[in-house]
């Protein structure tokens, strides 16, 4: 059965609140430079079907008007 | 008033309802509205809110009869969870994302009443100020630009929070949003936990008394 794998991730230009709190948690750990953290969901399945997983992603695992989500079925990446 | 795993407001909803009328719960696997004339979606949680707040809940048996309702012109109202659920299940534009600030906040807030020709706000006075409670940590309302933009124009924009009250980030300060038919309504705030002096204001009661005037004009 197809493994699949997708990633979701907040829209650009969204504010991710959870990116904001690790960017500003790295400098006491004493890692500079770091920027622009964005902090999404993987979610993984097996699908015996992977065509139906693009209508799983919009009706259920994201939401279209916020995130994006990228679909990777067997490691190689399938259009969105 | 539908019921989810999780659900916790749906007494002081009961409570606020009763002020007007008769209000019973109705159970989340359940596809029987029971004839009601309003439907109020509560707040607190629902099914661990896994995935996105409300995420779950949009697609349980009982909110595929609210949405029928709902299409039919049945007075909706979707507090707090309540909000996100009808977001999630495409009844209400928009969504709610984390407070911009990652906290959960829990205080009163003022509301602007930015429309009186909803459902839900017929009894209150456009620009009456409400002070009602909040507390959630996903509460910031955001939609894409257009649909901001669309929503603004046909006047859907229902609560604001009052000037300098915004505290969650919500676009636009929108505290609260009506769908097209006027009929489905959302907000953040909690207008059921401010029904009873005492604790401290019955503002939240315009809302539930909105629905006795009947068909607006």
């Amino acid at each position: 059965m197809p493994h699949v794998r997708i990633l979701i991730r907040p829209k650009a230009g969204i504010l991710d609140p959870q990116g904001t709190a690790v960017e500003q948690a790295l400098p006491q750990l004493g890692f500079e430079g770091v920027s622009d953290v964005r902090i999404g969901r993987l979610v993984e399945l097996d699908a015996a079907d992977a065509s139906e997983v693009a209508a799983i992603c919009d009706k259920l695992l994201a939401n279209p008007l916020i995130e994006d989500y990228e679909i990777q079925v067997d490691g190689a990446a399938v259009a969105g | 008033m539908p019921q989810f795993p999780g659900s916790c407001d749906e007494v002081d909803a009961l409570l606020a309802a009763g002020h007007v009328g008769d209000a019973e719960l109705l159970w989340h696997r359940d596809r029987d509205l029971k004839g009601v004339d309003a439907v109020v979606v509560p707040g607190g949680f629902s099914y661990g809110d896994y995935l996105r707040a409300g995420a779950i809940a949009g697609l349980s048996p009982v909110m595929d009869a609210i949405a029928d309702f709902a299409r039919d012109g049945g007075p909706v109202l979707g507090i707090c969870n309540g909000f996100q659920v009808l977001c999630a299940a495409g009844l209400l534009p928009g969504a709610l994302l984390q407070n911009a600030d990652r906290r959960f906040v829990s205080r009163q807030v003022q509301l602007s009443v930015e429309t009186t020709e909803t459902d839900w706000t017929a009894a209150a006075t456009e620009g009456q100020l409400l002070s009602i409670p909040a507390k959630h940590q996903s509460g910031r309302w955001w939609a894409p630009s257009e649909l901001h933009a669309e929503i603004a124009d046909q006047d859907q924009i229902v609560f604001r929070y009052a000037a300098g009250g915004n505290f969650n980030g919500s676009l636009d300060d929108v505290a609260g949003v009506c769908n097209e038919g006027r009929n489905v309504v959302g907000l953040m705030p909690h207008p059921e936990h401010a029904v009873d002096a005492l604790t401290g204001s019955t503002d939240g009661l315009v809302l539930f008394r909105s629905l006795l005037q009947g068909a607006r004009a």
